[in-house]
């Protein structure tokens, strides 16, 4: 038991190296063909991959024609079919402009970075839901891997300042403003995000002036954006602890203000420092968005949840599962591991 | 500027005033909250205050523990929700440990193919909603077990199938509770053979058989006394009687599928913990230690492990507060847990939102702010003491 455990390079080594090993090589090995033969059959084997309707579905696989005929449920909910251009032309505009900012020179970056913020969460609610000249579509219909991508976005726009706003105020001198920061992260980080959901749907509509109704699609962005500004909030708080203190002693001593100097000289290191850990509590949000679920908001899972009660396609359990479980695992180890390479190319 | 004015420019001035401006600020935003949810109220004609507490409930609940019936009141709901919640996070917590350490030691295994699968359940798992497997464990996997005729038989005493899992139930529990009673003696004196044997160590440099003694009382103890007291209580054991089976305790599927899912995501989490922690322990320490002519049992017990889990207690108790947390995943399988049946179930009843949330999250708050303020004790007393 140590930390150093380095394995042999060559392959004939590591699997066969002694007999000990050798052994339990070839028990694991059976081990795992005894379980994935099967699941492989059914998944790609046995499985049904064209037709119509339930009844092409007649082998003992899985039945891939129930995710081809529901596809555009499962990416869209029941967003009319008429209209799904403009999910697809919001997500392309949100890919470029990030696309944009990386590739953009070292000085143009940041102005960018504002511009975007400014200019593109307004007009990716106005693409989706409609109005000023576009047919209004209402949160209701909204559903699927766009809802998942629309959460997990909207509910980061909020959660990431208010958390950088909050890491701040915790490592502030101001008595009375830590006290609020700490409260607030420590509330927030003690419930679970499930009550919070029902919570931002319940009181929500209750603290508003009566008339004021809040959607139901914004009560739970709100919700989970106070949730995970808190989990942000602590992310962030390492990034600003690894400073050296003499950093925003420098700046005051140059004559900086409090903001010029976090601006300009604390954000930039810390942020930098905590990107890995904030890409983290992203992830953390991508696979929380799915409790939206209890409140009856269809996102991805929920929309695959939905899909097994069509009385057209019964028994599609598996199929539907597996189908939606794959995306999340897909975009969830995508995430982690552009944050492991973040990570690496810091400790460089 | 003149010099009446000057004040202002005084950083403490500055300070308080921008504080109190958001003190104020918060303050009255909350002051315009409240109005509003009274106003509302008011509109809704729904009362305030913590009296419907003692109402009758009438909600019926599939799984309880406490004496909880329908025409209690809705107060000995809300415990029974908060039964519900900490037994389904204390088994979890067992199992999602023991489970976590074979996986994080699996992933430092000398044996390839050990460690690829170990690496394998961990990408696989850490990187999956938990609602997605609190899901699929109920719809998918529990929905999927045969009916009750066709059960699966665990030894012929506990039967899974589609309606939960029937395990068998003690007439009486008087010997189990002497069985404990053994059990906590024999920890006690365990604990007075330390302090005895560390003062002779100290004293003379002598070692006492701390090894063997340990496992004697440890876990020879209570294991004679568990057995005993299986083999003496008479035990109701399920019988298939027509379509479902009688007799004995039934856990209800829920509770099997919310168990199976935080387990199983949990000991992810807790494994790449184990492992991370294992690894932070120098290699020179190891090396050290046996140039000291320690024996590997030695290393491993004197030296790598008082340091890994010096590492490992500050993740570990997050990862447990979110096991807490997590069990309220439950609520989407309407498991009956505290979030489910309270902040679900009663509120749907009585309509009185505030009180009810506050409650609940009160439950989680208490027992967060429990766990961290004795973790922060513990870490305090096995932190290094440098000089």
């Amino acid at each position: 038991m140590s930390a150093a455990n380095t394995l042999p390079t060559s392959w004939r080594e590591r699997l066969f190296g002694t007999p000990t090993v050798t052994v339990v090589t070839l028990l694991l090995a059976a081990l795992l063909a005894w379980i994935a033969v099967p699941i492989i059959r059914w998944a790609l084997i046995d499985a049904t991959w064209s037709g119509q309707t339930r009844n092409d579905c007649t082998g003992s696989g899985a039945c891939w024609v129930f995710i081809k005929a529901r596809f555009g449920q499962f990416m869209y909910g029941f967003y009319p079919v008429d209209e799904r251009w403009r999910p697809n032309l919001a997500g392309i505009l949100f890919a470029l402009s990030g696309a944009a900012i990386i590739l953009a020179p070292k000085r143009l970056k940041l102005s960018l970075g504002l511009a975007a913020l400014v200019i593109l969460p307004p007009l990716g609610i106005w693409l989706l839901a409609g109005g000023f000249g576009l047919r209004a579509i209402e949160t209701r219909e909204w559903g699927g891997l766009m809802l998942t991508v629309f959460l997990s976005i909207y509910a980061s726009l909020i959660a990431i300042p208010l958390g950088i706003l909050l890491a701040l105020g915790r490592q502030s001198e101001l008595k009375v403003i830590k006290l609020i920061s700490v409260l607030f992260i420590e509330f927030w980080r003690g419930v679970p995000i499930i009550a919070v959901i029902f919570l931002a749907s319940l009181l929500l509509p209750l603290i508003m002036p009566s008339g004021i109704g809040v959607d139901r699609l914004a009560r739970a962005v709100i919700g989970l954006g106070f949730c995970i500004a808190a989990y942000m909030a602590e992310a962030v708080r390492g990034g600003l602890q690894a400073l050296p203190k003499g950093q925003r002693e420098a700046g005051t001593a140059l004559g900086l203000s409090y903001w010029k100097a976090t601006w300009f000289i604390i954000l930039p290191q810390a942020l930098r420092i905590s990107l890995p850990a904030i890409t983290n509590e992203f992830i953390a949000l991508v696979k929380n968005t799915t409790l939206v679920l209890v409140v009856s908001i269809l996102d991805l899972l929920g929309i695959a949840q939905a899909s097994l009660a069509d009385p057209n396609w019964v028994g599609m359990n598996m199929e539907a599962y597996v189908f939606s479980g794959a995306l999340y695992w897909l975009i969830c180890f995508a995430l982690s591991r552009w944050s492991k390479s973040l990570e690496t190319k810091r400790g460089r | 500027m003149s010099k009446a004015l000057a004040f202002i420019n005084d950083k403490r001035v500055r300070d308080v005033f921008y504080q109190a401006a958001l003190l104020i600020g918060l303050a009255a935003l909350l002051v315009y909250f409240i109005r509003n949810a009274s106003q509302n109220m008011v509109q809704a004609g729904i009362a305030s205050g913590f009296d419907f507490l003692w109402r009758t409930s009438g909600i019926e609940v599939p799984f309880v523990l406490t004496n909880y019936t329908q025409s209690d009141n809705i107060l000995s709901l809300f415990w029974a929700g908060v039964a519900n919640t900490l037994l389904v996070t204390a088994i979890a917590l067992v199992l999602a440990t023991a489970l976590g350490f074979l996986i994080g030691i699996a992933r430092l295994s000398s044996i390839w193919l050990v460690q690829a699968i170990a690496g394998a359940y961990v990408e696989f798992v850490r990187n999956i909603p938990l609602l997605f497997f609190v899901l699929f464990w109920y719809f998918g996997v529990i929905a999927a077990l045969p009916a009750p005729r066709a059960s699966l038989s665990v030894f012929g005493v506990a039967f899974l199938n589609n309606r939960g899992l029937t395990i068998p139930l003690p007439d009486a529990g008087a010997n189990f509770k002497y069985a404990f009673i053994a059990i906590a003696i024999s920890c006690l004196l365990h604990w007075l053979f330390l302090r005895w044997a560390k003062r002779r160590k100290e004293q003379t440099g002598q070692d006492a058989p701390v090894l063997r003694v340990g496992l004697v009382l440890l876990l020879l103890v209570p294991v004679l006394a568990l057995a005993w007291a299986t083999l003496a209580t008479r035990w109701d054991i399920p019988v298939l009687r027509g379509f479902n089976y009688r007799g004995g305790f039934v856990v209800i599927p829920e509770f099997v599928a919310l168990l199976a899912a935080l387990v199983t995501y949990t000991a992810g989490f807790i494994a790449e913990i184990v492992r991370g922690g294992i690894q932070s322990v120098p290699h020179g320490q190891i090396e050290a230690s046996s140039a000291l002519g320690l024996r590997p049992g030695q290393t491993l017990r004197l030296v790598t492990i008082p340091q890994a889990l010096r590492v490992m207690t500050p993740p570990m108790t997050n990862q447990y507060l979110n096991v807490l947390k997590n069990s309220s995943f439950g609520a989407a399988i309407a498991y009956p847990d505290v979030v489910s049946l309270f902040m679900g179930s009663a509120l749907n009843n009585t309509g009185q939102a505030i009180e009810i949330i506050a409650m609940t999250l009160a439950v989680y708050l208490v027992i967060g702010l429990a766990v961290s303020a004795f973790m922060n004790w513990y870490n305090a007393r096995i932190a290094l003491v440098t000089r």
